[in-house]
């Protein structure tokens, strides 16, 4: 047995834990198996190219998403824990919106699903407050200088998605296949959306 | 007692390195990780807590501890809540563990539970507050100078600092006392905007923030 300030193989700890609430009746197999297979396969990024696509073809309701997030983003089904409040950000050619949680790592999970590695990371946590930038360029996005930045922290219960810009060339895309080009990075600001 | 100068206090701190790359890996990389996940997120029903108190437990999880892996400060902090409500002990999980590694050790008792009362308002957390807001778009903010002892949502890079409050955001329930099951305390809360000079000195890179804070934060600026 290990003592208490002894680091425990996280994948032992959860077995270990999973193991003594299953035989307190606090979890079953079934409940777990459902809650991972919908995050993995049911709540995630393709909810919000969904939300991106629509206002990209449709200005009443871009309109009505910027203006209330929440609800229009529900009007397409999507809703649930981390997005009782979501606020959506319109990326311009001029003001580049980018999202982050500087004291956890909260993110909008009906329309993007669970945080990936790099924003949970305290590289990005830690600098993207403080030299936004740079660390887009670390990305792989070069901003030009006359354009805006703005960070947001999500340090309440407020959860904020970006609506990035429409690329060019995409002019006859269906409302389908410009979902298909909308990536998890775009809608939270660290990329751009790409034409196919 | 935990204070708002963690380790997961993040904003600004220097020395972390580069930004890791932009990849689109699933959401778990081993299965662990998808079990990880669902004993934290229904950790604070277990316990009969709240995201709150989850959230306070990621915050005293040792700065090693934290730093040695998202889903093993997450998992933690689970256990942390378990144990403070009965649940489960830390030398249970740890014998446990070690039967399961294959070793023939003695299992201590069950704690008994003692889940802590706490009036709720609901579910969620958006709530009315029925005195006005102190403040309104446009104002001139200034962000109090205050290290509580416990779970806040105020980050240090911002204390001090001087902002203007751009949007209200809806009411709700106050994290700071709601994690020490002391009320939920609903509040006003403001997205409050800073020049990056402010925050960082004269030489920062230009560009504003944007924060979420909760009236109990925020003092008119002088």
């Amino acid at each position: 047995m290990t003592s208490a300030s002894e680091h425990l193989d996280p994948a032992l700890r959860v077995e270990a834990l999973a193991s003594l609430l299953t035989e307190r009746g606090l979890i079953d197999e079934t409940t777990v198996e459902n809650f991972i297979k919908t995050y993995e396969q049911s709540v995630g990024p393709m909810n919000g190219a969904k939300v991106v696509a629509r206002a990209w073809t449709d200005p009443e309701y871009r309109a009505w998403l910027l203006a209330d997030g929440t609800a229009a983003i529900a009007e397409l089904g999507f809703k649930g824990p981390q997005g009782e409040h979501i606020v959506v950000l319109e990326n311009t050619p001029t003001l580049h919106h980018v999202v982050v949680c500087t004291l956890c790592s909260c993110y909008p999970w009906p329309v993007l699903g669970l945080p990936p590695s790099w924003y949970k990371d305290p590289a990005y946590r830690s600098r993207v407050v403080r030299e936004p930038r740079q660390v887009l360029r670390e990305f792989g996005l070069d901003l030009d200088d006359s354009v805006e930045i703005r960070v947001h922290d999500s340090s309440s219960e407020v959860r904020y998605m970006v609506l990035p810009e429409r690329p060019a060339g995409t002019e006859g895309a269906t409302e389908e296949e410009l979902a298909a080009l909308v990536t998890r990075d775009a809608m939270v600001g660290v990329a751009k959306v790409a034409a196919a | 007692m935990s204070r708002v100068d963690g380790i997961h206090d993040m904003g600004g701190m220097q020395g972390f390195g580069h930004v890791q790359q932009l990849t689109a890996a699933p959401p778990f990389a081993e299965p662990w990780e998808g079990k990880a996940f669902v004993i934290g997120a229904l950790a604070a029903r277990i316990s009969g807590t709240n995201m709150h108190a989850f959230r306070y437990a990621i915050e005293r999880v040792p700065p090693r501890e934290y730093l040695a892996g998202y889903w093993n400060r997450w998992t933690i902090a689970a256990q942390t809540m378990m144990e403070d409500s009965g649940i489960v002990t830390d030398e249970e999980v740890r014998a446990r563990a070690a039967r399961l590694s294959g070793q023939d050790v003695p299992e201590p008792p069950p704690p008994t539970p003692h889940k802590p009362q706490m009036p709720s308002g609901g579910p969620g957390n958006l709530r009315t507050v029925d005195a006005p807001s102190a403040f309104a778009v446009g104002d001139r903010v200034r962000v109090a100078d205050l290290d509580p002892t416990g779970h806040t949502r105020l980050p240090r890079y911002v204390r001090r600092r001087s902002g203007t409050v751009t949007a209200l955001q809806p009411a709700a329930v106050f994290p700071d006392t709601a994690a020490a099951f002391a009320g939920e305390n609903p509040q006003h809360c403001y997205t409050v905007e800073f020049d990056s000079r402010e925050l960082w000195g004269p030489d920062a890179e230009p560009f504003r923030l944007s924060i979420d804070l909760f009236e109990p934060y925020l003092e008119p600026e002088k």
